[in-house]
């Protein structure tokens, strides 16, 4: 065999559908399963190869999760060759992940791209005739997955981690310099000043996990974005689709001069709608910077929801929007039909064959619903994928900024029962590591870059 | 004219602190051996700080020990003072130091060997290595000396340290020449550029020796040994002897000025060496300058010997002119009327890439050419005489046809130095640091035997009685622990005493020991107090039980860390593969991969710009060749 050690990883496509899996490989899945799950008898009593029902639950707190139904699959008769256990949740992404947080905290580590599949070849279960086709995936999920870490580590939340990996790597280059040159004249740190130190990392680490709960899970799920003339219907439908209030409505063009998004919930997919001002060509500062940030929004769109006024003719400026969203999955919704005729309307889908249309009137109520069941049935054809390598890139760093707490309490733990600085530094430098996991750095080059820069020592 | 001077198995081309450990290491594996040294006065030199050990070098001097090889037992011999670092921040970077009369510690070793069988010793200058083609590789076939001698031999280890293409430069003033004004070896650098061996340029440096006569000791702070002195070789049973003190004084604010004031004629700003320095070992002027708002540095002043008056002036290696070295030295407390008997010099050198190395260091172009020590960019005594034994023992189990003995990051701080030489390269003279092993809870220099003893005998350096001291001392350790297992404390009123005095919790039912050995306030010499049935047994063992228990959490939890390692380092690759024809990985690793041919997929993991995802594809490519054949 391969390796030993277990993997987890949420192995559907989110939002499919109401019903997740959380798939764990390796000889400790049996062990995990039974720390978290709550069945009619403990998990180890179930037969190999079966599917139970009962409760998921925080081991910590007994807190139930989620009513789950749990799979057994011994080895080697598995996808794998390993141990296997899939468990099928029923909330959304974000009990997906909290499941996923307490599988790793019960001993699995996140899959890297592509894994279960590579142990599948690795242990024999994918046949040799495969086996570029396996690395072809691995490659492609990996660049897939860098992506998403690139576009995670911009912004706020990168410079939090940046600056807390900091800390841990001038506190390790201290404790080393200390160490490694016990009789220069460097000021030797105290195992005081490294305990202050690593309550107060610890401190950061908490607070930047908070950060991962609040903020982002809920800026996840479909990009979809409204654009279309000025003054066409975006912000009611916007409205209209998330029954509130949020855009100011009137009907002087141009009334929408930023962005404004909403999140909601189409048949389970969590989608992230943005309106957008409208486009066209401008002179009105404000508005140009708006009609510039839409254009980089429909650059980001997994879907693009453009919609024609159904009471005028198709425009030069709608021919011009609709090139810049040609190679987007777009949906044409022909709105305000309520003030239109049949022969207009009938002109206007000639006009453009072959793309989906929607007839709706925002003012009547009409085409909402059909419009709903044509996003759901882009997603689950999968001819849109929502962003899943964000999430789970997303879920992977929430899971090691986690280890790295638990690394660092075991720190201050080890401080606590007295024990020696070369003991506490080895927690340290796992917490270290794991932050270094997230953005690919190695924590003993960064260490000895500090040693060198910071203290003066030689001979 | 040349002429045929003699045959042998292995040829060692040097005598330094390297070259004497391959030799030793050669002939006792039972291999014909002989070892040039330019000027045989100069074997095992230490032609900078009179001191072995320290920080990590101090656990290489142990495993080097533990394996068979010398450095450590001539220390023991030889040295004026011993010292324990880091005694209070951990068994894992706990190091021994001890400052050597360097002239005893070179007859010492010169005489070891010159008793050594299957030694032949010859002052030398090589020139030249001889090679024959085979097939598209070169191999060795022998050496030849300056004066055309040849010698025909099955493999040579380099171990030349600073002497290819020497040259000493202090301050303006710069002239070809070796270490310790020794003559340098200036042919063989064409000899192995002309075998396609790839070359780089290192600088180095050390400081000025005074005469102790001028030195006002009323101003300087006296720094003694240790009362306890813990031997290097863990053959030395116990050491008693008079030391000597070394001397600590400090740079003032003029030894600053001075420096600043003569910057402009310091061939390190003026762009004369080309050399790369070390980082770790800067010299003051570079000190001053990188570190301007720091207002003194410490300066040690060390005896060279019991013999001389000699004294070595720590943390004041400079390439100053000499005017100034001196002008600069009177500036520090104690040395107003100095006397300098050497001038500080910086000394540039030809060494390797070592990357092109094999973990065996063994060159992976040229079959049976080895090298150890300085030459393949590393830095001080200990790190050469660890390479040094490592290249002898893997030349002499090349000529007996047997596969090499490679340590790796989990098992020695060799196997780290040597790890990060060939697989990561060098671009600065390399120094043993703890903080460059990732497994140093387990790399302590206290338990280097019980790592590394057993391979030691494996491999033939090891004779069959120490080997069975081990084993009894293995025991003893594992007894031990056993019985504290098994053996239960009474509540009673004379341990609840004993645990109060102590602040230790009392205890309510019996409690076996080892729960109460595992609490941070309880000793165990001082758990004897309660402990009364235990063996009588020797400080190394009292001292392994003591870790054990103590550090059982943190041991287990490297130990797993190991296990993972080891998966993919057990994941040999083959030698012969071309990695621009595996699919799958990234041009950069493709390119990497070829050039360094590294011998697992652990190793490849560690060569910058091989990526988790390149590393997923050797493990698929190793498992579609396993099933093709």
């Amino acid at each position: 065999m391969y390796s030993s050690d277990t993997i987890a990883a949420i192995s559907t496509p989110q939002g499919t559908g109401g019903i997740g899996i959380i798939r764990i490989s390796g000889s400790g899945a049996f062990e995990i399963a039974e720390q978290l799950f709550k069945g009619r008898k403990p998990f180890k009593e179930y037969k190999p190869n079966s599917i139970n029902h009962g409760c998921l639950i925080n081991p910590a707190n007994s807190e139930i999760i989620d009513d789950v139904l749990v799979s057994k699959m011994k080895a080697p008769n598995t996808f794998t060759r390993e141990d296997i256990v899939e468990i099928n949740c029923h909330g959304g992404m974000t009990v997906l992940k909290k499941v996923l947080e307490l599988v790793v905290k019960s001993g699995a580590r996140p899959a890297e791209a592509g894994e279960f599949t590579k142990r599948a070849f690795l242990n024999g279960r994918i046949d040799l005739s495969q086996a570029e086709a396996v690395i072809d995936l691995i490659n492609s999920k990996t660049e897939e997955g860098s992506k998403a870490a690139v576009s995670q580590l911009e912004g706020k939340l990168s410079k939090r981690l940046k600056s807390v990996r900091d800390k841990l790597l001038d506190l390790i280059s201290h404790i080393e310099v200390t160490v490694d040159y016990p009789e220069h004249d460097i000021e030797e740190i105290t195992g005081q000043e490294v305990y202050a130190a690593i309550k107060e990392i610890r401190n950061d680490l908490e607070r930047l996990t908070e950060g991962y709960d609040k903020g982002r899970i809920l800026r996840e799920g479909l990009n979809a974005v409204i654009i279309g003339k000025p003054n066409v219907g975006k912000s009611s439908l916007l409205n209209e689709l998330s029954g509130v209030n949020k855009a100011i409505v009137t009907d002087i063009p141009g009334t929408t001069r930023d962005i404004i998004e909403e999140f909601i919930n189409i048949g389970g997919i969590p989608v992230r709608i943005i309106d957008t001002a409208g486009i066209r060509e401008t002179s009105d500062l404000v508005e140009k910077i708006g009609v510039q940030r839409a254009e980089i929004e429909i650059d980001n769109a997994d879907i693009v929801l453009m919609m024609i006024d159904a009471s005028e003719v198709i425009t030069a400026a709608d021919r011009e929007i609709l090139k810049k969203v040609d190679a987007k999955k777009a949906i044409i919704i022909l709105n305000k039909t309520d003030i239109s005729d049949i022969e207009r309307i009938n002109q206007i889908k000639t006009s453009l064959q072959g793309k989906i249309i929607i007839e709706m009137s925002i003012k009547e109520g009409t085409g909402l619903d059909r419009l709903e069941t044509e996003i759901k049935n882009l997603f689950v054809k999968g001819d849109i994928k929502a962003n899943q390598e964000i999430l789970l890139t997303n879920v992977r760093h929430k899971v090691l900024i986690d280890s790295a707490v638990v690394s660092i309490s075991e720190a201050v733990n080890a401080y606590q029962s007295g024990l020696p600085l070369d003991c506490i530094t080895i927690d340290i430098r796992n917490s270290a590591d794991y932050l270094g996991q997230i953005t690919g750095e190695s924590v003993s080059e960064d260490v000895m870059h500090r040693i060198f820069s910071r203290f003066c020592i030689g001979k | 004219m040349d002429y045929f001077a003699g045959e042998y198995d292995v040829a060692v081309v040097g005598a330094g602190h390297a070259g004497c450990e391959t030799a030793l290491a050669s002939a006792r594996l039972g291999c014909k051996t002989i070892v040039f040294a330019i000027n045989l006065d100069s074997i095992a030199n230490m032609p900078c700080n009179p001191s072995v050990g320290g920080t990590a070098k101090g656990q290489l001097v142990r495993e080097i020990d533990a394996l068979g090889g010398e450095m450590g037992k001539n220390t023991d011999k030889t040295f004026i003072q011993s010292k324990i670092l880091n005694s209070a921040k951990g068994p894992a970077v706990f190091s021994l130091r001890a400052q050597v009369d360097r002239r005893r510690y070179q007859i010492e070793m010169k005489h070891t060997m010159e008793r050594q069988q299957n030694l032949d010793i010859r002052q030398a200058e090589i020139v030249e290595v001889l090679t024959e083609d085979k097939a598209d590789e070169k191999r060795i076939t022998g050496v030849k000396t300056h004066t055309g001698a040849i010698y025909k031999c099955k493999a040579v280890v380099l171990t030349t340290g600073t002497y290819l293409k020497g040259k000493i430069i202090i301050g303006d003033v710069s002239y070809s020449g070796g270490p310790d004004g020794l003559f340098p070896a200036n042919k063989l650098s064409d000899s192995l550029l002309e075998k396609g061996i790839e070359l780089f340029r290192f600088k180095t440096g050390t400081p000025a020796r005074l005469n102790k006569r001028s030195i006002d000791f009323s101003k300087v702070e006296e720094q003694p040994g240790d009362e306890r002195i813990i031997p290097f070789s863990f053959e030395t049973e116990e050491i008693e002897k008079e030391q000597v003190s070394c001397w600590l004084t400090h740079t003032t604010s003029e030894t600053h000025k001075v420096i600043r004031d003569n910057l402009h004629r310091s061939p390190l700003y003026s762009g004369n060496i080309k050399g790369v320095g070390p980082r770790y070992c800067p010299s003051i002027e570079d000190k001053i300058v990188r570190f301007a708002d720091k207002e003194s540095h410490q300066i040690f002043i060390e005896p060279m010997g019991l013999e001389t008056e000699e004294m070595y002036l720590q943390g004041m290696s400079s390439s100053l002119p000499e005017d100034v070295q001196i002008e600069m030295m009177k500036t520090l407390p104690g040395l107003e009327n100095v006397a300098v008997m050497r001038s500080a010099y910086a000394i540039e050198y030809d060494c390797i890439n070592p990357t092109q190395l094999k973990l065996s260091l063994e060159f992976r172009k040229v079959e049976g050419l080895f090298s150890g020590g300085q030459i393949n960019g590393s830095s001080g005594y200990e790190e050469a005489a660890a390479q040094g034994l490592m290249a002898g023992i893997n030349a002499a189990l090349k000529v007996l046809g047997k596969e090499p003995l490679v340590l790796d990051r989990s098992q020695a701080y060799i196997g780290v130095l040597i790890d990060d030489l060939v697989t990561k390269g060098t671009r600065e003279p390399y120094r043993m640091m703890t903080s460059r092993a990732e497994y140093r809870l387990l790399l302590r220099q206290d338990n280097a035997d019980l790592r590394l003893t057993p391979i030691g005998y494996e491999t033939g350096l090891i004779s069959e009685e120490r080997y069975n001291n081990f084993n009894i001392k293995r025991n003893q350790i594992e007894e031990e622990i056993k019985r504290l297992e098994m053996t239960v404390a009474a509540p009673t009123e004379q341990v609840n005493e004993f645990l109060a005095k102590r602040d230790s919790s009392e205890i309510r039912t019996g409690i076996k020991f080892i729960e109460l050995l595992r609490r941070p306030e309880i000793s165990y010499e001082g758990l004897g107090e309660i402990d009364k049935d235990r063996p009588e047994l020797s400080y190394a063992v009292r001292e392994q039980v003591s870790i054990a228990v103590k550090y059982e959490g943190y041991i287990k939890r490297q130990m797993q860390q190991v296990e993972q390692f080891k998966k993919l380092e057990n994941r040999k690759l083959p030698v012969d593969v071309d990695y621009s024809q595996v699919h799958g990985l990234s041009n950069e690793a493709r390119q990497k991969l070829n050039q360094l041919k590294p011998e697992s997929v652990g190793q490849a993991s560690r060569i910058s710009g091989v990526s988790p995802a390149d590393i997923s594809v050797l493990l698929i490519f190793l498992e579609q060749n396993r099933r093709k054949k």
